[in-house]
């Protein structure tokens, strides 16, 4: 009985399966740590590149907007100042408009397949090239909109926001292409919170007699907020880093101005431009910029992953 | 008695239906664009294909009125992204098997799950910078600068996220049972894991791989100062080693040239790769619907 139990217990793996099982483990250990490695790569990289620039202009480098690779001057506000405009003011655009087509396809106004073919359209948008939507900014939206903008400035020119004659790529074109490449990622989040909330809220909310958009803005809005507001801090990373589509169309002018009618830049738009062709300190001021860039979109999807991880729906 | 009817002129009705119709012009506003930019690409890019569209090198701008054709950069594109699929689905999938299937959701895995978002919301041209400040400019790589290797590795950063995330989430949806049974058999964890779990899983890992690859090939900003640009055809492995065109940068750098012919090229090229990245997106769509519907049975 003894002698058969040792036996039974000295049938162990052959050494070289136990070996290949521990390898492919720690393998998948050393490939998923990849990530970390990378990421703190990219961190470190860009800061210690933005090193002598920084010592040089500590955070004035933030507020002045003499960008001068002559006079060797370099102050990124004017980028810093463009980059934050364009992802809010687009933003502040698409939230209405992709918060509402999501509820157009979550609530039943039209047939299921009508609905669904428009919610993988606005999907599709978002496989679009930037680049592509680059080009077609230029060629088909910029002339398009050029008797828009006039219009603006006749009548809203005494606003600083409009005071500028528009002549071709400006802001406000940045600022719409952002609009169309946000839509897609703001509409599907909203969408997939929206269909998250559950049926009985809403049999609840119709059995006491709310109407539909009554139970829409007291009942399904709140208990979706958490998740669109995540959509939407994820499309505010992505609009502060979008970098193809914004360069051809805002125009990359350096000058500060208040008017959206103007050519403006954004830091990506200044590495997309400037970083092929730099040299000395400039590069230095270049990465100072893009380690600017990153901070603040890292800030942004932190906390989008956070609220996620605190509010993420309870019911 | 009369309250049991509805009633047009309540202020409820009137209210829901100003906003529905509000709801139905934003979506209609939604898909405006989709529709323009369709028709303006088939329209202006579609008109530009030609046979010798593949097959030449593009012209430098200005010399004269014909533009040539995209052949360098068709390759370029295919090889770039090749290379950076070759370096991001192993990377990919081995962490994401880490993840789903070795972690217990420990500290690790939590930081890694946690990078793993944190990357995919990098900005595209950070990850360029980043290979430039790496590999451009210490010219580490065989004393090459700007090279179409470089490139791909740029790319592989913004794959690499969507690769683990694919991965470990088709392999949490595969049932425990499967698992246990193998495990219960005799068979080591490697042995489940390749033979078991993997392959059960392939179809959704495989469907996100594909969607990761196809918004790689049309990324511009992380390849306008790794790869660079390159007039001139691929002719050997010898080639990887210096400046590469794509697509992507191609369209770029030719819709801001004044020359027509130039802007006309960008079209062409836009024709080609929205046309291949959305029958690559419609074609792994329809593959995700089949397969739930045969899941759902």
């Amino acid at each position: 009985m003894e002698k058969k139990l040792t036996l039974f217990k000295n049938r162990k793996r052959f050494g070289i399966e136990k070996n290949i099982d521990i390898i492919f483990k720690n393998t998948a250990l050393v490939l998923s740590s990849f990530v970390a490695i990378i990421l703190l790569g990219i961190i470190l990289v860009v800061f210690f590149q933005s090193f002598e620039s920084f010592s040089r202009y500590g955070l004035k480098f933030l507020v002045t907007s003499e960008w001068n690779p002559v006079k060797d001057e370099y102050g990124a506000f004017t980028a810093i100042y463009g980059t934050l405009v364009t992802s809010f003011l687009s933003l502040l655009i698409t939230i209405p408009l992709g918060v509402g087509t999501a509820i157009f396809i979550t609530e039943d106004f039209v047939p299921k397949v009508a609905r669904e073919i428009i919610g993988s359209f606005v999907e599709l948008l978002a496989a679009i090239p930037s680049v592509v939507l680059g080009l077609w900014a230029i060629f088909v939206m910029e002339p398009f909109l050029r008797a828009f903008f006039v219009f603006l400035h006749n009548f809203f020119g005494w606003m600083p926001l409009f005071s500028t004659e528009p002549t071709g790529r400006n802001s406000l074109l940045a600022i719409l292409i952002l609009v169309v490449m946000l839509l897609p990622i703001v509409t599907s989040i909203a969408r997939d919170s929206l269909n998250q909330v559950p049926k009985k809220l809403r049999n609840a909310a119709y059995g006491i007699g709310a109407s539909r958009w009554k139970t829409i803005f007291s009942v399904i809005l709140p208990a979706a907020l958490s998740g669109i507001m995540a959509g939407v801090l994820l499309a505010l990373g992505r609009a502060m880093g979008e970098t193809m589509a914004v360069t051809m169309i805002i125009g990359n002018s350096n000058v500060f101005s208040w008017s959206l009618l103007s050519p403006g830049y954004t830091i990506s738009s200044m590495l997309a431009n400037q970083f092929g062709e730099a040299n000395g300190s400039q590069v230095s001021s270049l990465f100072y910029a893009a380690f600017v860039l990153m901070i603040l979109s890292l800030v942004v999807n932190i906390f989008a992953q956070w609220l996620v991880k605190k509010f993420s729906l309870k019911y | 008695m009369n309250s049991l009817y509805y009633q047009k002129r309540l202020s409820r009705n009137i209210g829901d239906k100003f906003f529905t119709s509000l709801s139905v012009i934003c979506a209609l506003i939604a898909i405006l664009p989709l529709i323009f930019l369709i028709t303006y690409i088939l329209i202006k890019g579609g008109s530009q294909i030609t046979p010798e569209l593949f097959t030449l090198e593009p012209n430098p701008p200005g010399d004269d009125l014909d533009a040539g054709g995209i052949n360098p950069a068709l390759i370029g594109t295919l090889i770039i992204t090749t290379i950076a699929s070759i370096i991001a689905i192993p990377v990919g999938v081995g962490g994401g098997i880490y993840l789903a299937e070795y972690s217990k959701g420990g500290a690790f895995s939590r930081f890694i799950r946690f990078g793993v978002n944190v990357l995919a919301g990098v900005p595209s041209i950070i990850a360029g910078v980043f290979i430039y400040a790496l590999i451009v400019s210490t010219k580490i790589l065989f004393g090459s600068t700007y090279s179409g290797l470089a490139g791909g590795m740029a790319l592989s950063i913004l794959m690499l996220p969507t690769v683990i995330k694919t991965t470990d989430e088709g392999l949490k949806l595969v049932p425990n049972e499967l698992r246990y049974a193998s495990l219960g058999v005799g068979a080591s964890m490697y042995t489940t894991i390749l033979k078991v779990t993997l392959p059960s899983a392939f179809r959704s890992i495989a469907t996100g791989v594909v969607l990761g690859i196809a918004r790689a090939a049309g990324e511009t900003a992380p390849l306008i100062f790794t790869a660079l640009f390159s007039y001139y055809y691929v002719t050997g492995f010898g080639d990887l080693f210096y400046e590469m065109g794509s697509l992507a940068v191609l369209i770029y750098n030719f819709a801001l040239e004044p020359y027509d012919a130039q802007n006309k090229l960008a079209w062409a090229a836009s024709f080609i790769l929205v046309l291949s990245i959305l029958s690559v997106n419609i074609f792994s769509r329809i593959l995700a619907a089949f397969t739930e519907k045969t899941k759902r049975v």
